[in-house]
C-alpha cells in the first residue's frame, strides 16, 4: 500500500495551499519594485525615513487626504516614527481641534493633544469630493493594505506621472499616470523636487520623498508590523522546539507497539 | 462503549459516577481502541477541533470590541487593530484561522473520499460532517461581511441575491434576508448575531460527529473492519493523542507563518476599503475556500440553474454513500477508482482557480467542463466503477501484510454485511 511519509504529508499541505490559493491580482502595468526595509521576516521600518515620511504627509498629502484612524500619540509609539514625547506634544499642539460642546452647549477650538485623532482636511467625504473635482481623495490610514501591490503600488503611482502618449486627450483636471487603472488620475503630481525641506538634511528629491512617504503610509496601515515580526519569530522558534520534543516523545511511545508512526 | 466496565477507584468518584457517568465517558475516550495504522491524514480531526475552539475563543474576544453597525463596523475593526492590546494578533488569528479551518476540513473530506470513510456503517458520521461543513461555509461567509469593507458588502450582495432566483417568492425572501431593500445595517446586525450563534451549533454537531464515530470506530487506510480491541488497535491515549499533538504543532507552525508574516495574503485588498453601495468593485470574488462553488454558479448562464447546480454540488455529497457501489472501502485497493479520485481532486482545484478568474473566454469554458465533470464523477463514475472494477486483494487484518496471501474482496464484503 501507499506509505504516507512525513515529507509527503508536509509537501502535500503546502502544495494544496498554493494550488488552492490562486493569484487574485493581475496588474496591467508591472509595478516598480523597491527593496523596502520592512519586508521579509525580520523587516523593520527605517526610523529616519518614517519621520521624513510624516513630514511629507503633513506638508503635502494632508491638505487633501485624511488619516482618520491614527492618533498623534501613534507617532511616538515603538515601531513607528518614534518621535520623542516632546515632539509628539508639539506636533499635536500645532493643530487646532474642534471640541465640545462646552457647558454652554457651544463648540470651541483648542490645541491638539497626543490622544486626538489626526485632523481631517475636510468635514466629511462629500466636502472632500466637492473640493477635488469629483474625485474622493481616499483616507490614507489603511491605503497600503487596500491596494493590490501595497507599498510598491503607492510608490509607483507617485513616480508614474508622465506626459500622456500622443493622441490621448485628457479632460481638465485629469492627469496621466501609467500605474493607475485606466492610466488616468485626478490628483496632479503631488511631489516636486524640494517641495519639502527635510530637517535632517536629506535631499528632498521626488524619488526620496516618494520612498519616505510610502514607508510612512506602510507603517500607518500596519503599525504593529515590527512587533508582529518579532513575536512571530519567537512563536515559530517555540513551536519548532516543542514540535521536536513532541516528535521524540511520540517515537518513544510508539516504540512500544509494533507499528510505524 | 468500551467492553470492560469502568469502576472509579475513589469512593467519591464512584458516588459521582453513579449519578453522572462522566468518569466512564473519560475512560471510554482514553481507552477508545484506534487502528494502529492510521496515517497523518487521520490527524485532521483533532486539528479541526483545535481550529473550531480557536475561532470561538478569538471570536468571543473580538465581539467584545467590535461594533455591528454599518457606520461604525469598519472603524471598530481598525480600533481592534490599533488600540486593543494584541487586537491585531487576535484578529489576524481569527481571519487566517478561517482559512486554516477550511484547509483542514478539505483535507479531512478528501481523506474520507480516498479511504471510503463515508461508506457503511459510517454514513451518519459523513452526513453530520457535511452539515458541519455547510454551517462552516455559512458562518465564514457571514464573518467575512462583518468588517464592512467593499468585498464584505458586495460579497453579501451577490450571495443574498442568489435567493432572488427562486421563482415567485425569491424577491420576498431576499428582502426578508436583508431586513431592508438592499444589503444594509439590518443585514449586518443579523449576520453578526448568526455569526456568533453558528459556531456553537457546529460545536454541538462536532459532539454528535465524534459520538457517531465512536459507535463503529475509526476507518483506517486499509479500509477493513478490525476487531476492537485487538493487536490491530492501540488505545487512543497516549498513542493517538501524542500523534495528533505532533501533527497539530506542525499545522500551528504553518498557521503562525500566515498570521505573523503574511496576514493579509489570503484576504482581498478591497476589503480594506470601507463599504460603498455606490461603487462596485471590478471583480467580486469570495474567499478562496468558496471558489469552486462560485465557479459552478457562474458556469451556468441561467441564474436559477446556477444556484441549483451550486447547491446541488454540495447536496450530492449527502447521497454519496449510496452512489458508491464498491464493496471495498480504501482506494488503496481500487486501482481504477484511484485514478478517478485524483482526476476529481484536480477538477476541484481547477474549479477553484476558475472561480477566481473573470467568467469569460477560456476560463468560462474550462469552468463549464469542470462543472460537468464534477457531477459526472458522482453520478456516473462512482456507481459504474464500483460495479465493474476488479479490486486488488485486501489483507485479512492490519497486522497481516497483503503479500502473505491476500484475502478475496468477498471477505471484506462479508465483514461489511455483518455490521
Amino acid at each position: 500500500m501507499i506509505k504516507f511519509k512525513f515529507k509527503n504529508f508536509l509537501t502535500s499541505i503546502v502544495a494544496i495551499f498554493i494550488l488552492a490559493n490562486p493569484l487574485y491580482s493581475a496588474e496591467s502595468e508591472d509595478l516598480l519594485k523597491v527593496k523596502w526595509s520592512f519586508k521579509g521576516i525580520t523587516g523593520k521600518f527605517d526610523r529616519a525615513s518614517l519621520q521624513r515620511g510624516y513630514q511629507v504627509y503633513n506638508e503635502v498629502c494632508s491638505s487633501c487626504h485624511s488619516m482618520q484612524y491614527l492618533s498623534y500619540r501613534n507617532l511616538g509609539e515603538p515601531g513607528g516614527p518614534e518621535f520623542s514625547e516632546v515632539e509628539v506634544k508639539a506636533i499635536a499642539a500645532s493643530i487646532e481641534i474642534e471640541d465640545g460642546p462646552d457647558s454652554q452647549g457651544e463648540m470651541f477650538t483648542r490645541p491638539g493633544r497626543p490622544s486626538d485623532k489626526f485632523k481631517s482636511p475636510y468635514p466629511n467625504v462629500n466636502a472632500s469630493i466637492a473640493a477635488n473635482g469629483g474625485a474622493y481623495p481616499p483616507d490614507m490610514s489603511v491605503l497600503v493594505k487596500a491596494r493590490p501591490g501595497g507599498s510598491n503600488y503607492i510608490y509607483s503611482v507617485l513616480m508614474g506621472y508622465e506626459e500622456p502618449p500622443a493622441g490621448m486627450i485628457l479632460d481638465d483636471g485629469v492627469y496621466y499616470n501609467k500605474y493607475m487603472i485606466g492610466k488616468k488620475i485626478k490628483m496632479s503630481s503631488p511631489l516636486t523636487d524640494g517641495i519639502v525641506e527635510y530637517s535632517d538634511g536629506t535631499e528632498a528629491s521626488v524619488d526620496q520623498m516618494a520612498k519616505d512617504v510610502t514607508t510612512f503610509l506602510s507603517w500607518a496601515a500596519e503599525p504593529e508590523l515590527e512587533e508582529r515580526h518579532k513575536t512571530g519569530t519567537k512563536v515559530i522558534i517555540y513551536l519548532v522546539l516543542l514540535t521536536i520534543l513532541v516528535y521524540l516523545s511520540m517515537k518513544k511511545i510508539w516504540s512500544r507497539v509494533n507499528s510505524e508512526v | 462503549m468500551s467492553d470492560h466496565e469502568y469502576v472509579p477507584k475513589s469512593k467519591a468518584g464512584k458516588w459521582f459516577n453513579d449519578r453522572l457517568p462522566l468518569l466512564t465517558l473519560g475512560s471510554h475516550l482514553t481507552d477508545y481502541p484506534t487502528p494502529k495504522n492510521l496515517n497523518y491524514w487521520w490527524t485532521f480531526g483533532g486539528i479541526l477541533t483545535f481550529c473550531l475552539l480557536t475561532q470561538i475563543i478569538t471570536g468571543i474576544v473580538l465581539a467584545m470590541h467590535y461594533v455591528a453597525h454599518a457606520d461604525l463596523a469598519f472603524a471598530s475593526v481598525e480600533h481592534i487593530m490599533r488600540d486593543v492590546n494584541y487586537g491585531w494578533l487576535i484578529r489576524y488569528i481569527h481571519s487566517n484561522g478561517a482559512s486554516m479551518f477550511f484547509l483542514a476540513v478539505y483535507i479531512h473530506i478528501f481523506r474520507s473520499l480516498f479511504y471510503g470513510s463515508y461508506k457503511s456503517p459510517r454514513e451518519v458520521i459523513w452526513i453530520i460532517g457535511l452539515l458541519i461543513y455547510l454551517l462552516m461555509m455559512a458562518t465564514a461567509f457571514m464573518g467575512y461581511v462583518l468588517p464592512w469593507g467593499q468585498m464584505s458588502f458586495w460579497g453579501a450582495t451577490v450571495i443574498t441575491n442568489l435567493f432572488s432566483a427562486i421563482p415567485l417568492v425569491g424577491e420576498s425572501i431576499t428582502t426578508w434576508l436583508w431586513g431592508a431593500y438592499s444589503v444594509d445595517n439590518p443585514t449586518l446586525t443579523r449576520f453578526f448575531s448568526l455569526h456568533y450563534l453558528m459556531p456553537f451549533l457546529i460545536l454541538g454537531l462536532v459532539v454528535l460527529h465524534i459520538w457517531a464515530l465512536h459507535v463503529p470506530g475509526n476507518n483506517n487506510p486499509v479500509g477493513i473492519e478490525i476487531k476492537k480491541p485487538s493487536k490491530d488497535t492501540v488505545p487512543f491515549h497516549p498513542y493517538i493523542t501524542i500523534k495528533d499533538a505532533f501533527a497539530l504543532l506542525m499545522f500551528m507552525i504553518l498557521f503562525a507563518g500566515f498570521v505573523f508574516f503574511t496576514p493579509n495574503v489570503l484576504g482581498h485588498s478591497d476589503n480594506y476599503i470601507p463599504a460603498n453601495p455606490l461603487v462596485t468593485p471590478a471583480h467580486i470574488v469570495p474567499e478562496w475556500y468558496l471558489l469552486p462553488f462560485y465557479a459552478i454558479l457562474r458556469s451556468v448562464p441561467d441564474k436559477l440553474g446556477g444556484v441549483i447546480l451550486m447547491f446541488g454540488a454540495i447536496f450530492i455529497l449527502f447521497v454519496l454513500p449510496w452512489l458508491d457501489t464498491s464493496k471495498v472501502r480504501s482506494a488503496v485497493f481500487r486501482p481504477v477508482y484511484r485514478q478517478f479520485y485524483w482526476i476529481f481532486v484536480a477538477d476541484v482545484l481547477m474549479l477553484g482557480y476558475m472561480g477566481a478568474m473573470p467568467a469569460e473566454g477560456i476560463y468560462l469554458v474550462l469552468a463549464r467542463v469542470g462543472t460537468v465533470y464534477y457531477f459526472l464523477h458522482f453520478i456516473v463514475v462512482m456507481p459504474v466503477v464500483g460495479f465493474f472494477e476488479k479490486t486488488d486483494p485486501i489483507p485479512m487484518s492490519i497486522s497481516e501484510p497483503v503479500l502473505s496471501g491476500g484475502a478475496e474482496p468477498a471477505l471484506a464484503k462479508k465483514d461489511n454485511d455483518k455490521i
